[in-house]
């Protein structure tokens, strides 16, 4: 998402001092026009997610359920955050969070590749489009249970053809908690490369076809156009893909609820997962709030750090 | 120097072709396995084409029987189509209020709903809940259709589509006596309606695959959306796997049919996106 500002309008500034009484009654006008446009867009927003927000920060220092009434709530400072320290499943999963980031690279440089090489070397150029795309469009609950009989242990497809290759003991993927994250994080993975791709290749539109055309003059090798021209070129692309792709992974919540839901013992536990059963299995409502004050604050960090890092590291 | 160029490119896409076979098989596994009997699922090597049908049995079993899909096919038409209808007018007058009027106060609002982006939806859900419990919208559509129609997103994506259009075509019709709703209407409208049809696409898309909301939102079976009626299909028939698929490939075939007729406007939606101003 590229953020635009719009440019100042050189004419209504230097018509704006011949004009001032007639000016001042359209700028009221430009005003009620303007609240008026945005006012639904606002009202819904601060209702529904700028109140909800705030009052995230003040139910994380309280506690209290759902099934008791609001007089029961008790304040109890920093407890909650105190207590998160102190919970395995809970440091757990932020350490498999930090873990699915993996994911966002991997997809990455796939797409890329596959995003070169569809783009000017492969016929039936749309075909691969849809391909690629069709587990990015499809509903991640499908997908999850699809998967979910795919890597059966003893009779799924995958397992089978893997012994009948001649290997003994593969592993038992969703099953064995040491295999469970990793293989929901190649789901995450698969589902993930068609957006990427589609996103790298209207970067590849972009850039100008004389750079090539010079390179292949000074006789460059295919490595070295995409060493200095390709992957420079599209490190804005890049840059903006790596981070909404990690903020996207601590949304990951679909997958693991119809997957794993987050076992087994908590092997693919995430920080939103975690929320939700604090939260509507066990009611423990200011404990969970703790949490998303937890989950708010990585993302704002990352998005702090796309800001800043916008100008630094995206070269042209 | 063509043939062989052509012989390479053939090659390539060949290459290119068993890749995305990776992506397509568990497709075309749920497909054939849902016209299956069960003793059949997991015969290997795999039968991609089944040797005893039993389609219609699945299908019939899954649209009609004891979790009939056509009731929880309705409730998510109802919900997305609201949704997407509701998003689009909200995000559309918004984006136009953001970029065509100018007011002191809008480029700080704009910032502030621009800020909401960055918040987690799951980091507000346990009030959002508490809020839905105690004014009435709690196990309702219209509460779903109201989460799902403030999308920062379709604002943003939309306010970078008004902002293309040339501020003289919006001065010649303030010349000629037109107020900003008119203008809205009949100049702005018809030039981003390219850019509305993406938006709504991809807003129907998210909002049929929606799973979390109407998980936490909803109790009432009758009220289900397809995405939570699956997941209770999935648990209830535990191993009935054939009929699983069914369910599956019902689940994500309106959404197929949706991406091949919008193709176009998906890619490129998506594409114009991703890539900076």
């Amino acid at each position: 998402m590229g953020f635009k500002t719009e440019a100042p309008n050189p004419t209504a500034i230097s018509a704006a001092p011949k004009q001032k009484k007639k000016k001042s009654a359209i700028e009221k006008n430009e005003n009620w026009a303007g609240v008026l446009f945005i006012s639904p867009m606002l009202i819904g927003v601060s209702i529904l997610m700028l109140i909800p927000i705030l009052a995230t920060f003040a139910l994380s220092f309280v506690e209290w359920s759902f099934v008791a009434g609001f007089s029961q709530m008790k304040w109890v400072g920093l407890e909650n955050f105190k207590a998160l320290l102190g919970d395995k499943v809970f440091i757990k999963s932020l350490v498999n969070n930090m873990l699915f980031i993996l994911t966002v690279p991997a997809s990455l440089a796939i797409a890329l590749l596959l995003a070169i090489v569809i783009d000017k070397n492969v016929y039936m150029k749309s075909f691969f489009k849809v391909a690629f795309f069709m587990p990015y469009i499809s509903s991640v609950v499908a997908i999850a249970v699809v998967w979910q009989v795919l890597f059966h242990p003893s009779a799924g497809p995958i397992n089978q053809t893997l012994m009948a290759l001649g290997i003994e003991n593969p592993p038992t993927w969703i099953a064995d908690p040491n295999f469970a994250l990793f293989s929901v994080m190649l789901i995450q993975v698969w589902i993930s490369i068609g957006f990427n791709m589609i996103v790298y290749m209207a970067g590849l539109q972009a850039i100008p076809k004389d750079l090539y055309e010079a390179a292949d003059i000074d006789g460059a090798s295919t490595w070295v156009k995409f060493r200095h021209i390709t992957f420079p070129m599209l490190s804005s692309t890049t840059f903006f893909l790596f981070i909404t792709g990690i903020i996207a992974t601590f949304k990951v919540f679909d997958l693991i609820a119809v997957l794993t839901k987050g076992g087994p013992m908590h092997s693919t536990s995430v920080i939103v997962w975690h929320l939700y059963e604090e939260a509507f299995v066990n009611l423990k409502i200011g404990y969970a709030s703790a949490m998303a004050v937890i989950l708010f604050l990585c993302v704002f960090l990352i998005s702090i750090f796309q800001w800043i890092g916008q100008k630094k590291w995206v070269n042209y | 120097m063509k043939a062989s160029f052509d012989l390479k490119k053939t090659i390539i896409t060949v290459v290119a072709f068993m890749f995305s076979i990776m992506f397509l098989l568990p497709f075309i596994w749920m497909l054939s396995t849902s016209f299956k009997i069960e003793a059949d699922v997991f015969t290997f090597p795999v039968q991609w084409i089944p040797e005893r049908w039993n389609g219609f049995e699945n299908y019939k079993e899954v649209w009609f029987g004891q979790f009939p899909f056509y009731i929880y096919y309705w409730n998510s038409i109802k919900v997305a189509v609201s949704t997407t209808l509701l998003s689009v007018v909200v995000s559309a007058l918004a984006a136009y209020g953001f970029s065509k009027v100018r007011f002191p106060a809008g480029k700080w609002l704009f910032l502030i709903v621009l800020a909401t982006y960055m918040v987690p939806p799951q980091a507000m859900l346990v009030p959002q809940f508490i809020l839905y419990r105690n004014i009435g919208l709690f196990d309702s559509h219209l509460g779903l259709v109201l989460l799902g129609s403030f999308s920062v997103l379709g604002t943003f994506m939309l306010r970078q589509f008004f902002m293309g259009i040339h501020t003289d075509y919006i001065d010649a019709a303030k010349i000629d006596g037109a107020g900003h709703w008119r203008i809205f209407w009949s100049v702005a409208m018809p030039i981003v309606r390219p850019a509305i049809a993406t938006y709504a696409i991809l807003r129907f898309i998210w909002t049929w695959n929606d799973y979390q909301n109407p998980l936490i939102f909803l109790r009432t079976d009758s009220l289900y959306t397809i995405q939570l009626a699956m997941q209770k299909f999935t648990t209830i028939n535990g191993e009935f796997y054939s009929l699983i698929m069914a369910a599956a490939v019902s689940a994500i075939l309106p959404l197929v049919i949706v991406f091949i007729i919008g193709q176009k406007q998906v890619i490129e939606g998506i594409a114009q996106g991703g890539v900076k101003g």
